[in-house]
């Protein structure tokens, strides 16, 4: 179970997605080649905006944390989020955002109170490196992480619905315990 | 690449915006490449103020006249002349090649002078698409311009959307600010109120306007580069000087650059001409007829676009690119935007910067011929 296959599930054919920092635009590939999804990425990298350009992925170069003043209420049907959350700085507002342009969003990070992150703070004694999480903490685009149980906390505060929730390790579902085994989430939210 | 220039003429009278009526005219234009023979591969390239359709390659025998956007144009550069068959086009009141002011009015056999019609964006793109039609192109793969030619590049996907499938707009505005009109406005005035412009009539005097374009395209020149790549390039830095003069003789490099872009441009530009395209540039606004809603105004457009922006550029801020952007967006048209950190202003579009050449490589490498 990958990521990319969980939020295709989630994207009806033809509908029309914001995937803001869209990297190199695989994500909005292959909503494109799996549902005919048309979509646009907002990409700030140089060299990502490029990617999508060589791949054929609608891009524009702008700056998330200017927020999505360039689109129109509801002119979406899914904003997508996703492993970009971690790398904003003012979170709050871009979630209201996303939520006025896009009749649903997609959000997904990397899960900081998974056990193996918990166990490098609380035995180690370090910042938690991983493959989910492969930055030391000197040199990283990550500025503000968060746990399942913070993300949903900031949704019930801003007023954000959660619709579906997919935790996810090593590819595979995690039902039991999410917050403490897995190590990837992935929200389907709409306004509260 | 040895190129050479043509000419087309059109005897269907062409009506411009104003109402008035050309009878005939002639374009200058040069291609580069082979159209092939589905016809789908041509490009249309459109100039800014002061150039032509001299976009690339030289002359035979005149090695240094490069065309000016030979960075970008060429075999084997990002937009490739092996693959695409390229029109570099000289807009109508040119004094490059295509009928302008300085051409004889058919009416009186001397030169039209001021009674040359004042021309629009919109009517070069009507003259443009009857050279098109004249080369056989019934669609192009591309129509690209910078600034200016970004203009007529956005004019296109109103005025036919039907016979463009992609626009790519760099360095552009949707319409100019009140700054950007007094600025033209400054430099009218220079020329206007020079004693040698006898009202635009001076060809026959045997005069030239020297001083009013002197100054208008110091101060054009002014708009076109960046704070800081001015600073970089010219400091405070005085010239063949230890201290100040304390007279009115050049003092700083900026001025003596100044002076020596002046006296060159006044050697070969035209007056008439520069106070036709100025008001072309104040008079373009698709939005106008729509309450001023870009969005309704591009409700209309064909084509995909690619628009590019440079964040030093204060003639034609990244904002304005954002809104028309913005505008294609309400419109769900397919569209990409560029928005380079380029530091040297407006005129950053011609110049060669990897990543922008880059993202022009990419984009016209996945144009389907």
């Amino acid at each position: 179970m990958t990521e990319a296959g969980v939020i295709a599930g989630w994207i009806a054919p033809g509908a029309r997605v914001l995937d803001l920092g869209c990297g190199d635009g695989r994500l909005l590939r292959h909503l494109w080649e799996t549902k005919q999804a048309p979509g646009y990425g907002v990409e700030i990298d140089d060299a990502h905006v490029l990617e999508c350009i060589r791949n054929d992925v609608n891009v524009l170069q702008m700056d998330l944390e200017d927020g999505l003043a360039a689109f129109a209420d509801r002119s979406f049907d899914c904003v997508i989020l996703s492993e970009t959350l971690q790398a904003i700085h003012r979170q709050e507002p871009l979630l209201r955002d996303m939520l006025r342009v896009g009749r649903e969003a997609v959000v997904s990070f990397p899960n900081f109170g998974y056990w193996k992150a918990r166990i490098q703070i609380a035995l180690a004694g370090h910042m938690p490196v991983s493959k989910e999480l492969p930055y030391q903490w000197y040199d990283t685009p990550n500025v503000h992480h968060c746990t399942l149980v913070d993300f949903e906390a900031l949704c019930a505060k801003v007023g954000i619905r959660i619709l579906e929730r997919v935790v996810l390790r090593d590819g595979g579902p995690v039902s039991v315990l999410p917050n403490l085994l897995g190590s990837r989430a992935i929200y389907r939210c709409c306004p509260g | 690449m040895i190129v050479q220039a043509q000419k087309a003429s059109f005897t269907e009278p062409l009506r411009l915006r104003s109402g008035a009526v050309l009878p005939a005219y002639e374009l200058a234009y040069e291609t580069y490449g082979k159209l092939n023979a589905a016809r789908s591969n041509a490009v249309l390239v459109c100039h800014a103020l002061n150039a032509s359709h001299h976009v690339a390659g030289t002359y035979a025998g005149e090695p240094d006249n490069v065309g000016w956007w030979d960075n970008l144009v060429g075999p084997g550069k990002p937009l490739d002349t092996d693959r695409f068959f390229v029109i570099g086009n000289n807009y109508l009141g040119s004094c490059f090649g295509s009928t302008g002011p300085a051409s004889p009015n058919p009416a009186t056999g001397k030169p039209w002078g001021a009674d040359f019609p004042v021309v629009t964006v919109e009517d070069w793109v009507a003259a443009q698409a009857r050279l098109a039609d004249h080369l056989g192109i019934e669609r192009f793969a591309a129509v690209m311009g910078g600034s200016l030619g970004a203009m007529q590049a956005l004019q296109w996907t109103l005025s036919y959307p039907g016979r463009v499938r992609h626009a790519i707009v760099i360095a552009a505005t949707p319409r100019l600010s009140a700054q950007n009109i007094a600025f033209n406005e400054v430099a009218r005035q220079a020329i206007m109120t020079d004693p040698d412009f006898h009202g635009g009539h001076y060809y026959e005097k045997g005069v030239v306007p020297v001083r009013g374009l002197r100054i208008a395209r110091m101060i054009g020149h002014i708009t076109y580069l960046s704070d800081d790549a001015m600073m970089e390039k010219f400091g405070r830095v005085l010239r063949g000087k230890d201290g100040p003069g304390f007279d009115f003789d050049v003092d700083f490099e900026i001025e003596s650059y100044l002076r020596y872009q002046g006296d060159k441009f006044a050697t070969y530009f035209d007056a008439n001409t520069y106070l036709r395209i100025t008001k072309a540039l104040d008079y373009y606004d698709p939005a106008a007829d729509y309450g001023g809603d870009l969005s309704a105004a591009f409700a209309r457009a064909g084509a995909d676009f690619l628009v590019v922006s440079f964040t030093s550029d204060w003639r034609f801020t990244s904002q304005r690119s954002r809104e028309i952007v913005r505008a294609l967006l309400d419109n769900k048209r397919v569209v990409s935007y560029l928005e380079n950190d380029a530091p040297q202003g407006h005129d950053a579009f011609l110049l060669e910067d990897p990543r922008y050449h880059g993202a022009l490589r990419a984009y016209f490498g996945n144009i389907p011929l």
